[in-house]
């Protein structure tokens, strides 16, 4: 706009792009192949059915073709070859941050995990590359009956549940990137809450991955009992590398009756991370899923959280923003599936593009022949912040029962010059007055998170708009 | 005042410093202070205000959290700080009467015409500038609207060291706030200059009136 703004490079101010000097105590090969599969379920000690569930996904993985839609570009670049499938830091899980390694408590420290633990946390796992690092849960909850286990424990200790649910919501053949987890899945979370019990606080779950060409592939069930309720925050960062990593997890919910269950992801790779997942939850009788996804980095993110209404009454939301600045692509969305009468759904997705990013939301919902009287209400809006970026929208309905009420409204717009000098008149520099109108796109998003994620996430932003317009 | 088109809301803008607008000749001093130097933000540092004719709409950002932010800017963390903020903020939208839950509501969004003016001159009164420019904030305002901006840029000037322009198509206005001078403006110059009474005369006699004035001097 005038001459002295002086575009600065956003990409620089990512502010999480530090890494430790790498201490493995278990390194593979770089590569995948059956041996690798089997590898990973040897050393974690896995009874035989999950083995060979991870053999067979494996084999389905080679066989599956990439998919042919997102982008097909970035995902045929992936070099599967060059990639760390299972890397082991330190000795084990601790529940004390004073025996988890220095340099890797320092890391979770200066990502606040510790201090935000103390304030508002119910428990907190720490992943680091492939393994929990840190896990504890607040010991009362620990006396209603709550089971929080990073994955692996959970299988351990509760193998009789994992039996049952794992792979029921997403199986492996759901996708490439499912059969890839579930092959080589290592770390995640397992949350069982008990008939009646309500987790008041959140519980955390944090994902590093710290070493390059690292392929993380944490897995993550979630079971709510009867008439539960859960709030489950999750966030990832990584260190800034010239090669690329790959982020590739699973996650299954299950809402049992009258259960509340929500999934809040704060995603802030840094943007040589691939990040494709797959999230799924089942909501049984007037339970209700609700997915907080909010996606700010990565070079990559193919994302579509989904919830099947299977039981009468049940209630899906998916609130998403995306953030896609120089060389990010997030292709994200939603998917819900009515299978049952009196269900209802409401999706809203937020993008922001910049600096030659695109943006694509990808929805689905599905209302099928026997569900009555159900709502759906989908609203997408994009923000592009200049001529060079891009968003699209790939909505699909099918609705196969006509007392469906459904509303879609679409919306894309541009920060115009008098919106920033109304907020420019009123004292503000050009970059706060467009980190003004960001938080404020962002906004019904934000206003879900608990306030301290709020907080970050605004700040968060308004790094990303700085000299934003040149 | 002037017809439309005269170049009234193009010589606000360009006080503000909106990007649309270079200026080659000519200066714009607020106390012997240069603003052609400044950007608009800084300008709004420095004291001008400007009531805007169509305010922009800000989906998301809410009122209070605006008002706070642009105080902070303004006049400083101090004067956007606990108590003193909250009760200049209280005693703002009282003399406005603006209600309580507007604080919550989103910037301009949804507002209707009379809301966007009333918020402007909330803005005026706790921004407090040296000077303020006021863009048709009474046009399409009934009666009472009126009476409510005229108290506010009353509060916000009369009896301070603050001024104000007041760019408007009537004379309404004037009845409740005394102008000490009127300018009209004419194909983007001022053709006649008085007191409040050219404002009583210009509503009497119409435009033509300066037309052939302006004609007979030499500067249509």
């Amino acid at each position: 706009m005038s001459a002295n703004q002086v575009a600065r490079e956003a990409v620089g101010d990512y502010k999480a792009g530090w890494h430790d000097p790498e201490n493995s105590t278990v390194r593979f090969d770089f590569g995948l192949s059956e041996q690798v599969v089997r590898d990973i379920s040897a050393i974690k000690g896995e009874p035989q059915w999950m083995t060979d569930i991870r053999v067979n996904a494996f084999h389905h993985f080679i066989e599956r073709p990439m998919p042919t839609w997102g982008s097909t570009e970035l995902l045929n670049s992936i070099e599967f070859d060059e990639i760390c499938y299972f890397l082991r830091s330190g000795e084990g899980t601790e529940d004390d941050w004073d025996d988890v390694p220095a340099d890797i408590r320092n890391t979770f420290d200066k990502l606040g995990i510790p201090e935000a633990e103390q304030k508002w946390l119910s428990g907190v796992t720490a992943q680091y590359e492939s393994e929990a690092v840190y896990h504890s849960i607040r010991e009362d909850l620990e006396k209603q009956g709550v089971i929080f286990l990073d994955m692996d424990s959970g299988l351990r200790e509760h193998e009789d549940i994992v039996k049952k649910y794992f792979c029921s919501i997403i199986p492996y053949q759901d996708n490439k990137f499912s059969a890839l987890n579930t092959a080589v899945w290592s770390g995640g979370s397992f949350i069982y809450v008990p008939k009646g019990v309500h987790v008041e606080m959140p519980v955390q779950a944090y994902f590093r991955i710290n070493a390059k060409n690292m392929g993380q592939f944490e897995r993550t069930l979630i079971i709510a009992d009867e008439g539960s309720s859960i709030h489950y925050v999750e966030g990832c960062t990584a260190p800034t590398y010239s090669t690329d990593s790959l982020h590739s997890a699973v996650v299954e919910l299950v809402a049992l009756p009258g259960s509340y269950i929500r999934y809040t992801t704060i995603q802030n790779w840094s943007n040589n991370v691939y990040n494709l997942v797959t999230k799924r939850g089942i909501a049984h009788e007037n339970s209700t899923i609700e997915w907080v996804d909010g996606n700010i980095g990565s070079k990559l993110t193919m994302k579509y959280p989904a919830v099947i209404l299977k039981g009468e009454g049940s209630h899906a939301e998916v609130i998403s923003v995306a953030y896609a600045g120089e060389g990010m692509h997030q292709d994200a969305g939603a998917k819900v599936h009515h299978l049952a009468s009196n269900t209802t759904s409401k999706i809203l997705s937020k993008s922001i593009t910049k600096n030659g990013g695109r943006g694509s939301y990808r929805g689905m919902v599905s209302v099928s022949k026997k569900a009555e009287n159900c709502k759906v209400n989908v609203v997408c809006d994009a923000l592009i912040l200049d001529e060079q970026s891009q968003s699209d929208t790939y909505p699909t309905m099918e609705i196969k029962n006509p007392s469906c009420r459904c509303e879609h409204e679409a919306s894309v717009s541009k920060v115009s010059d008098d919106q920033l000098f109304y907020l420019m008149s009123r004292g503000h520099s050009e970059d706060k007055a467009l980190a003004l109108i960001v938080n404020g796109f962002f906004e019904p998003f934000v206003r879900e998170l608990p306030m301290e994620y709020a907080v970050e996430l605004n700040q968060l932003m308004a790094l990303e708009m700085e000299g934003s317009i040149g | 005042m002037g017809r439309n088109g005269s170049g009234k809301t193009t010589a606000a803008n360009i006080i503000m410093g909106h990007p649309d607008f270079e200026v080659e000749q000519g200066d714009v001093l607020l106390s012997g202070e240069d603003l052609l130097e400044l950007e608009t933000w800084e300008r709004a540092r420095a004291g001008v205000f400007l009531s805007f004719q169509y305010p922009q709409a800000v989906p998301g950002l809410q009122v209070g959290n605006f008002l706070r932010k642009s105080v902070a800017s303004i006049r400083g963390e101090e004067a956007a700080k606990g108590a003193e903020f909250g009760s200049s903020l209280k005693g703002a939208m009282e003399t406005l009467d603006i209600p309580r839950s507007f604080l919550s509501r989103y910037v301009n969004d949804g507002f209707s015409g009379g809301e966007k003016k009333r918020f402007e001159i909330l803005q005026l009164l706790l921004l407090q500038p040296k000077f303020a420019i006021l863009d048709e904030t009474d046009s399409g305002l009934d009666i009472d609207g009126i009476k409510t901006v005229a108290a506010g840029v009353n509060s916000a000037v009369r009896g301070t060291d603050s001024g104000a322009l007041i760019i408007t198509h009537y004379s309404r206005i004037l009845e409740y706030v005394q102008p000490d001078k009127v300018h009209v403006l004419m194909d983007g110059r001022i053709v006649a200059t008085g007191g409040p009474e050219l404002a009583t005369q210009l509503e009497e006699r119409g435009y033509e009136w300066l037309d052939s004035k302006a004609e007979a001097e030499g500067l249509a």
